[in-house]
């Protein structure tokens, strides 16, 4: 026991982990990030919200009753919807009228008065996007048919028009929402995020770590011992996976908790998956690191490497947008590989047999960067 | 009988683009020996040290320990080698204990010898403090403390005492003294300071562009120096320290 407590690797494990630790600013940017991302992203492209849409009502005063004027089309409409006459502060007055929709998210409508100069000016600053106006009982709208929201609101608008019902019958029963389990956007995200905060983190925590340390001399007083030159690097290494696991395990409960994202296949082939891409980007990270002794440098590298992974490796948004002939290509990257294997077996029950390829492939290309790195490796 | 060097230093040139650092350095350090190494900056100093500690390779000449060079001994000598660096920062959010610890484990040894030197050098009650929070003399007694974990045969010290207030000077100085009585260590030190070379070293060198101005013990030093002033027409007698002779060799002060 004291022979362990006192051998090299585990002094220097300890000591790494110390550091770790004791700079609360990595805890946050390792765990609290992560989840506010997965949290602010998961909760805007999850959740239907509800939509408010301007409509601008041309000519006569259709939204209060004069005597003078017969009823308008429109005008009857509204009050025969309870559509709430509300004046604003400049005396102007509107009306409005909310349908709500469990499936689609709720439409809250506000429909205006304005003259067609005035509508013209908010349809250019992008306002409104419909315009309404009535001719001899006759509604005539107004929108531009290369906007898809004008577009949206003439069709659910007209379509409320004819079947007024629809503001208070509950959903179409023929629609029936895909958003169960593995087929939403966080179930996507989440498993994008935990590879790339392994990325992030062997870039930051590996990488930069050992610039600093070699610009510190701290590097060159330690191999004037008998440390084992390895044993620093398998430490940094080690510490490192231990706190992804940490950071990418607080991420996953946090978005099952909040989002109820679920493992579908084999947790052990994701553990085995997970360690050999973190093996990837440990190895890149010392191979990035074995030369400089200059934090600026370094910084360089680190953005060099991880930024183009990060807009190419589709964490947020499918690299199948990209142009088809970039694809093969793209599926290369490290963190693709990783992104593509950990959602597979996340979202769609994938085990050992399909990600064995790429787990090997992560492997290899962990040991070789590492065994470069170390090659070149600069103590001083 | 003459004893057998511990360190020999034969010849010794090394060049960094276009400075030529140190231009033909021959040295011999006996066992249990002390001595100075002084210099103004950039005398070359600190890379005749290093080249020592096996840290910097010479372009040409040899450097032996024991008797051995460093290729192919270096685990052996990685042993019974304790050093500082002139400068050297260690894990800043590690406290002074765990920072001997983790380099008593390099030398595969324990708690024990952590607590000793600790007391050694008087760091105890700065024990649970982080590296980063101690003040400069505490730093170097850190230091100081890490090269003798492992009760070195050979040990080097670049500029030990720089920047300590007088006090903590002394007591580096006790501390390499009890070490000098328990004459087991061959120390080189390097050191801006007459009065250290003159307090601790029993052999000391003076440096300047990278070659041996003059060596031998304060005795000599400072006879010798005197004889070579009066053949000079501005004779003021001899030197009466260390300082006189080394502004007599340079031309300029020690800690320029
Ligand atoms: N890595 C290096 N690259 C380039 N020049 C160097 C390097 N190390 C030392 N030098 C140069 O070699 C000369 C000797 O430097 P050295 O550090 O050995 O001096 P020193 O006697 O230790 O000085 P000081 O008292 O200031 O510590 C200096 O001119 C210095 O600029
Ligand atoms: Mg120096």
């Amino acid at each position: 026991m004291n022979d362990l407590k006192n051998s090299q690797l585990w002094q220097l494990i300890l000591a790494n982990a110390r550091e770790l630790l004791r700079e609360p600013a990595v805890l946050f940017w390792g765990i609290g990030f992560p989840i506010l991302m997965s949290l602010g992203l998961g909760v805007a492209f999850t959740k239907k919200k509800d939509v408010t849409v301007m409509v601008a009502v041309i000519g006569r005063n259709h939204l209060v009753h004069t005597l003078a004027d017969s009823v308008s089309v429109i005008q009857s409409f509204l009050q025969n919807n309870r559509a709430v006459l509300k004046v604003g502060k400049d005396g102007s007055l509107s009306r409005e009228l909310t349908v709500p929709d469990e499936k689609l998210g709720g439409t809250n409508y506000i429909f205006r008065d304005l003259s067609w100069k005035t509508a013209m000016v908010m349809l250019k600053r992008g306002n409104l996007n419909l315009v309404m106006d009535e001719a001899q009982g006759l509604i005539q709208y107004h929108f531009d048919p290369m906007n898809p929201d004008a577009q949206l609101t003439y069709l659910k608008f007209s379509k409320l028009m004819q079947d007024p019902e629809l503001i208070i019958r509950p959903s179409e029963t023929e629609i029936q929402p895909l958003d169960v389990t593995g087929s939403r956007y966080i179930d996507f995200l989440v498993p994008g995020l935990i590879c790339m905060g392994v990325m992030m983190s062997c870039m930051w925590g590996v990488s930069y770590e050992i610039i600093e340390k070699r610009s510190k001399k701290l590097l060159r007083r330690m191999i004037a011992t008998p440390m084992k030159r390895s044993n620093f690097l398998v430490a940094l290494i080690t510490v490192r996976i231990a706190m992804n696991f940490v950071e990418s395990g607080l991420l996953f409960l946090f978005a099952w908790l909040v989002f109820h994202i679920t493992i579908q296949g084999s947790v052990p082939a994701l553990i085995l998956f997970f360690i050999s891409g973190n093996i990837a980007f440990a190895g890149i990270a010392v191979f990035l690191s074995c030369n400089t002794a200059k934090t600026e440098i370094g910084n360089g590298l680190i953005n060099l490497v991880s930024m183009p992974m990060m807009v190419l490796s589709g964490i947020f948004f499918s690299y199948h947008n990209f142009p088809g002939w970039s694809i093969p290509a793209i599926q290369k990257f490290p963190l693709t590989m990783m992104a593509d294997g950990v959602r597979s077996i996340f979202i769609e029950g994938a085990g050992f047999g399909e990600i064995m390829l790429p787990a090997v492939i992560m492997l290899a290309t962990g040991v070789v960067f590492f065994t470069a790195g170390l090659k070149l490796f600069k103590w001083h | 009988m003459k004893q057998e060097a511990v360190i020999q230093v034969k010849n010794v040139h090394k060049s960094f683009k276009s400075v030529h650092a140190v231009k033909g350095i021959n040295l011999e350090i006996l066992p249990s020996q002390f001595l100075a190494l002084l210099g103004p900056n950039g005398a070359g100093k600190t890379t005749l040290v290093e080249m020592i500690e096996g840290i910097q390779k010479p372009d040409s000449g040899e450097i032996l320990i024991t008797g051995k060079p460093w290729k192919g001994n270096e685990k052996e000598f990685r042993r019974i080698i304790g050093l500082s660096l002139q400068e050297t920062r260690f894990i800043d959010k590690l406290r002074v204990f765990e920072t001997l610890r983790l380099f008593a484990s390099f030398f595969s040894l324990g708690a024990e010898r952590c607590e000793e030197v600790m007391s050694l050098v008087g760091l105890e009650e700065k024990r649970q403090a982080y590296v980063v929070n101690l003040s400069g003399g505490q730093r170097q007694k850190l230091a100081l403390g890490v090269a003798l974990l492992n009760k070195p045969k050979i040990l080097l010290l670049d500029e030990p005492t720089t920047g300590l207030d007088p006090q903590a000077r002394r007591e580096v100085w006790m501390i390499l003294k009890k070490l000098k009585d328990a004459s087991f260590t061959s120390l080189i030190l390097t050191t801006h300071y007459m009065e250290e070379a003159e307090q601790l070293c029993d052999y000391i060198v003076i440096m300047d562009h990278g070659t041996i101005l003059k060596e031998g013990t304060l005795h000599d030093l400072l006879g010798k120096s005197s004889a070579d002033i009066e053949e000079k027409e501005e004779y003021r007698g001899p030197p009466r320290n260390l300082d006189e002779v080394f502004i007599e060799l340079t031309g300029r002060h020690l800690n320029e």
